[in-house]
């Protein structure tokens, strides 16, 4: 809490004097973005026009680099953690690490029920991940983007400080999940057998253009609603954060009521985009 | 420009309370028909709880990316002239 108070201090002495709550908000909404300018040579961009110009080949290097690192942070972890793992009296980090290894692997038992050795891993990984990029949420709204802005001496930079806030992370992690559901689907039913389940199964085969109307969205809706679940969640977490910022001395109680809350939201959500992956790759497994 | 504005918060206010009253009606039903079950079944609680996480998500997602966008529209507003 007293560091959000600093934070808000410090954004009041060194960074640029927003007008209106609006206008402090759509700025704390934007990305850094990398890409080419209109004079030709690459650079970041320094205003949210300039990064709209950049068009399609454009990176947010912030929620991009803060993901990275999160990742890194988390492979390091479980590395050193099962490297000194003992058999005798573990110790706290080692407790909960563990903690967390059951309880991805109790879920995979409980809901996968085909061999594939890949899934528990890859359950742990995105539910790490998620966490971690979805605990950025917890740290003050104004920290990241200011320390950001004194190293580069730049008032006009923003710095995302949470991943999961760009639909671009969200999507990118959803759409690896489609892309593994559509490869198990050839690989355990073949690639006929992957066309019937979409087009043969509610109605028979003579009725197959309203099969397929039927089944495609429900396939389709699969990897949008995963990303957009993740996303809409931080983002109106973090909107709503922005919003009790602007409160003056009154944003303190306001900021802690909020964060209390949203620990649950974010475990929930890094919860159910493990589990609903190893729903989905379930449904991939099963051959009818 | 005004009238856009307007239209914009008549259109997120809707957004939200239609989004609300949708999740509302459908979390009554969850949680009551959880508790149910496991007055029912107590052993088998744990197993319904996790069940019942996972179609939580299924519920509030419609309602979560209708706040979304009702919050994109009240402070991006993207239909600037």
């Amino acid at each position: 809490m007293a560091a959000e108070e600093h934070a808000v201090e410090g954004a009041q002495e060194h960074a640029p004097q927003y007008a209106t709550g609006g206008e402090y908000i759509q700025h704390h909404l934007g990305f850094l973005v990398f890409g080419q300018k209109e004079d030709g040579h690459w650079g970041f961009a320094h205003s949210e026009e300039e990064a709209k110009d950049m068009g399609f080949w454009s990176l947010n290097v912030d929620t991009m680099g803060i993901s990275l690192v999160l990742g890194l942070i988390f492979l390091a972890l479980f590395k050193t953690v099962s490297k000194k793992a003992t058999s005798g009296v573990p110790g706290g980090l080692q407790n909960a690490i563990e903690m967390i290894v059951e309880m991805v692997q109790g879920n995979v038992k409980n809901t996968f029920h085909a061999k594939n050795d890949y899934i528990a891993p890859l359950s742990l990984t995105i539910f790490c991940w998620v966490f971690l990029m979805n605990l950025m949420d917890l740290v003050p709204v104004d920290v990241i983007p200011l320390l950001a802005q004194t190293i580069a001496g730049d008032s006009h930079l923003y710095f995302k400080a949470v991943p999961s806030t760009d639909v671009n992370i969200t999507a990118g992690l959803a759409l690896s999940v489609f892309i593994m559901i559509i490869y198990y689907s050839i690989k355990i039913k073949g690639v006929g057998g992957f066309f019937a389940e979409l087009a043969f199964h509610p109605f028979g085969k003579w009725a197959l253009p309203l099969n397929l109307v039927m089944e495609l969205p429900a396939f389709l809706a699969k990897p949008v609603s995963l990303a957009l679940r993740l996303f809409g969640n931080l983002f109106a977490g973090e909107v709503i954060f922005l919003v009790i910022a602007l409160l003056g001395w009154f944003q303190l109680p306001l900021h802690f009521a909020w964060a209390v809350f949203h620990i649950l939201v974010i475990t929930l959500q890094a919860y159910l985009f493990m589990m609903l992956t190893i729903v989905y790759l379930n449904q991939a497994h099963n051959d009818h | 420009m005004e009238t856009i504005y307007a239209y914009t918060l008549i259109s997120a206010a809707l957004i939200f309370g239609i989004c609300g009253a949708g999740t509302a009606i459908a979390f009554g039903n969850l949680g009551g028909k959880l508790i149910e079950s496991s007055a029912r079944q107590p052993e088998l609680a744990p197993r319904l709880q996790t069940q019942f996480f996972l179609v939580a998500g299924f519920v509030d997602v419609i309602s979560i990316i209708g706040v979304g966008m009702a919050m994109l529209f009240i402070f991006a507003v993207p239909f600037q002239v």
